[in-house]
């Protein structure tokens, strides 16, 4: 079986015969910090592209098509461009906020990226409580976004802002509810558990009604939280040009337009480890045949199919749905998100203690 | 025009919303007053796009001055021209041959279902969808072969001259046009699935914008925008002109006053569009495509006055004539500026996403608003 544990292996041996203990974990920390920052280069890259491209084929276009093979390098060089364009920090901002808030969610962005298990064995960080982090450090990014609104001093980037942290501090309240109803289910914190119990069933199979609820409750309170359409408040082209960003050129716009595609990343993998298994293949019980034929693909595309499956569903809201209004937004997360999601861990709670799943 | 400038309080954000803004489909000028997220005050400024077409026309004569209109509201140029068209032949009582008559009613249709399908792709964007942009844009690229084909150019066509039309049909029109109608009638559901059915969009428009029909008419808004608040004023129908009296449609009424209804009544428009180009297109009579006339027009001494529907409401091109070869005096009554007028009205108290939308429903032209 391909499997990246025995590579991940060879190489913690490897460094362990030849160095002690304290530098072998500096190495092993710098190895992964590196991997950490070429995996959201890449995946900023790769995800930018099949953005351009799924917005093309509903709209009726081709999009990027010369710039390498099927335009693949489109993306590689539009950064290029940004990376070499001067940066200009407005007069009246305020200079040091204004700089460091695209860092600020450039770095969520990336620690976001340590507990996700992308393949057997392929983990970061696997750390006992792994979801309860990610739901701290993913609502850190707030604080990068007002930093940005606030310090543009520009009217429309602190409406953009103002409006982006009303909307992440509510709607992180449901993303919460929503997997504090499925930990209830798993027993674990941990994400390597929570993979390991799906050996017999996903759990959206699994918990069924409940599972169900919660999961369309997740997406779509974590496409508010991204700031993606039809919850872009924060940018509202139409409304406020360019929202928090407005005054961000170069380099630091693109650090702020990475870092959203990542974090659309990483909410997917969420979503896809907590609901969908994670790399864990498609198994029906004791169907052991079955389950054996479904072990011949290979866990990494397991993890990837599901993550982009999902990221594609993002993206097809984005481009069919128009956007909420403020309020509505308000609305649609204080009296029927909140509510329900908390029914929800109710019942979630009354099947688990009866024993009612599968 | 506006009702107060809002008194300014502190905490009040003044924003300027354009002239370069993506919202504002041009270079209008928006001053707003923000209380947080709540409009408190609109003010529109003009003059970006002034370019003095009025007195520019006062020293053309009446066969050029027709031509400068196509670049007032650019979106139906061809209606602009037939209402200068009009007052001249009414000024010299040229009879339109019948030919000419159904030449002009259907090149004044296509174009309102050019601009119609622009303005849905373009409302789409200020509520933040973009993909009906798109799509619209597909269409109303075939109505823009149509005239590319018998006009010569595609936006500014130019086409309309006292007595008539400048030259007869492509051969090809009837076939091109049937073909679009195919094509169009097999898209038009697909745009009620995209946008008119979807739950955002109506949450977005429902309620939102209101304006009596009374206050509609003192403001003096006309078109798709005075139909929605129920009150009749389609000059199709009040004040017949060009062979509209002999045509089977239905004006378009909504009595919801809100954006909603205002993109339901522009929606309709579209399907009646449609019929008058159905009704017409195997219909047209033969006969010449333009009245014989003098090659130097001379209207007697006196003050003319026409008005049409455009896509966007009432124009009226009033001239006064000292019986010279060029008129003394040219003013447009243009759709646009009254619509602009009640934005405050409409949008007073109001949520940002709503002025935008509702920005949207009005259907601007700003260099129809500044001639």
């Amino acid at each position: 079986m391909l499997s990246l544990e025995n590579l991940t292996h060879t190489i913690d041996q490897a460094l362990n015969r030849s160095f002690g203990p304290t530098t072998v974990l500096l190495v092993e920390m710098a190895m992964l910090s590196l991997f950490a920052i070429a995996l959201f280069a890449v995946l900023g890259l790769v995800l930018v592209f099949m953005e351009r491209k799924v917005s093309a084929y509903m709209q009726i276009r081709l999009g990027p098509n010369r710039v390498g093979y099927k335009g693949l390098a489109q993306t590689a060089a539009d950064t290029l461009k940004l990376v070499i364009k001067e940066g200009l920090t407005p007069d009246s901002a305020d200079k040091f906020l204004f700089n460091l808030a695209p860092f600020v969610v450039m770095i969520v962005a990336m620690l976001l990226l340590a507990p996700i298990a992308f393949a057997k064995g392929c983990q970061m960080w696997d750390m006992n409580i792994g979801v309860l982090y990610i739901t701290a450090v993913s609502s850190v990014s707030v604080i990068g976004i007002l930093m940005a609104g606030w310090a543009s001093n520009n009217k429309y980037s602190l409406i953009g802002a103002m409006r982006s942290g009303a909307q992440i501090v509510s709607y992180e309240l449901s993303a919460g509810l929503s997997i504090i109803s499925m930990i209830v289910l798993t027993g674990s914190l941990q994400l390597s558990t929570i993979i390991t119990s799906q050996q017999d069933g996903w759990w959206i199979f699994k918990g069924h009604i409940p599972a169900v609820i919660s999961f369309v409750i997740f997406m779509i309170a974590v496409t508010a939280e991204t700031n993606r359409a039809p919850f872009d408040m924060a940018e509202a082209e139409s409304e406020l040009t360019a929202g928090f960003h407005t005054e961000y050129s170069g380099m630091r716009f693109a650090f702020f337009f990475l870092a959203e595609y990542v974090n659309i990343f990483v909410v997917c993998a969420i979503a896809a480890t907590i609901y969908f298994g994670g790399w864990m293949p498609f198994h029906i019980g004791h169907w052991e045949a079955f389950n054996h034929i479904m072990d011949f693909i290979p866990s990494v595309v397991w993890f990837t199919g599901k993550t982009f499956a999902l990221i594609f569903l993002i993206m097809w809201f984005r481009w069919t749905f128009p956007r909420l209004r403020v309020d509505q937004l308000l609305n649609l997360e204080w009296k029927y998100l909140l509510p329900i999601g908390m029914f929800n861990l109710l019942l979630t709670t009354a099947i688990a203690i009866l024993g009612w799943y599968f | 025009m506006i009702e107060e400038v809002g008194t300014t309080t502190e905490g009040d954000l003044i924003i300027n919303v354009g002239p370069q803004h993506p919202s504002t489909h041009g270079v209008l000028h928006l001053v707003i007053t923000l209380n947080g997220e709540t409009v408190k005050n609109v003010e529109p400024r003009l003059g970006y796009i002034h370019r003095s077409i009025e007195k520019m026309c006062e020293s053309l004569t009446y066969r050029q001055f027709i031509y400068v209109t196509s670049r007032m509201d650019y979106l139906s140029s061809h209606i602009n021209n037939q209402a200068c068209a009009l007052v001249v032949e009414k000024a010299l009582k040229i009879e339109v041959p019948e030919r000419a008559q159904a030449i002009r009613v259907l090149m004044a249709e296509l174009t309102r279902m050019a601009s119609h399908l622009l303005w849905w792709g373009a409302l789409g964007m200020d509520v933040g969808a973009f993909t009906p942009f798109f799509h619209a844009f597909r269409e109303r690229e075939l109505i823009n072969d149509i005239m590319e084909e018998t006009c010569g150019t595609r936006l500014t066509m130019n086409y309309m001259v006292p007595g008539g039309v400048m030259a007869d049909l492509h051969p090809d029109f009837q076939k091109k046009v049937k073909e679009f109608i195919t094509m169009f009638k097999s898209k038009i559901d697909e745009y009620d699935t995209l946008v008119t059915g979807n739950i955002i969009f109506q949450n977005r428009m429902k309620g939102v914008g209101y304006i009596s029909g009374e206050d509609a008419l003192s403001y003096g808004c006309t078109g798709p925008v005075l139909r929605a608040s129920g009150v009749k004023c389609d000059i199709r129908k009040l004040a017949p002109y060009d062979g509209y009296d002999k045509l089977q449609f239905e004006e378009v009424i909504e009595t919801g006053g809100d954006s909603y209804a205002r993109y339901l009544v522009r929606m309709r428009e579209l399907k009646q569009s449609l019929s008058i180009i159905e009704q017409l297109l195997d219909n047209i009579p033969e006969g010449d495509f333009q009245a014989k006339t003098k090659a130097v027009l001379k209207p007697p001494k006196g003050e003319f006055y026409t008005r049409v529907e455009t896509a966007r409401g009432e124009l009226g091109v009033y001239v006064i004539s000292e019986g010279g070869l060029t008129p003394y005096r040219i003013k447009f009554r243009s759709p646009g500026f009254s619509n602009l007028s009640a934005l405050h009205h409409m949008t007073k108290g109001s949520k940002i996403g709503d002025l935008v939308a509702t920005m949207g429903t009005l259907d601007l032209v700003i260099p129809d608003i500044d001639r």
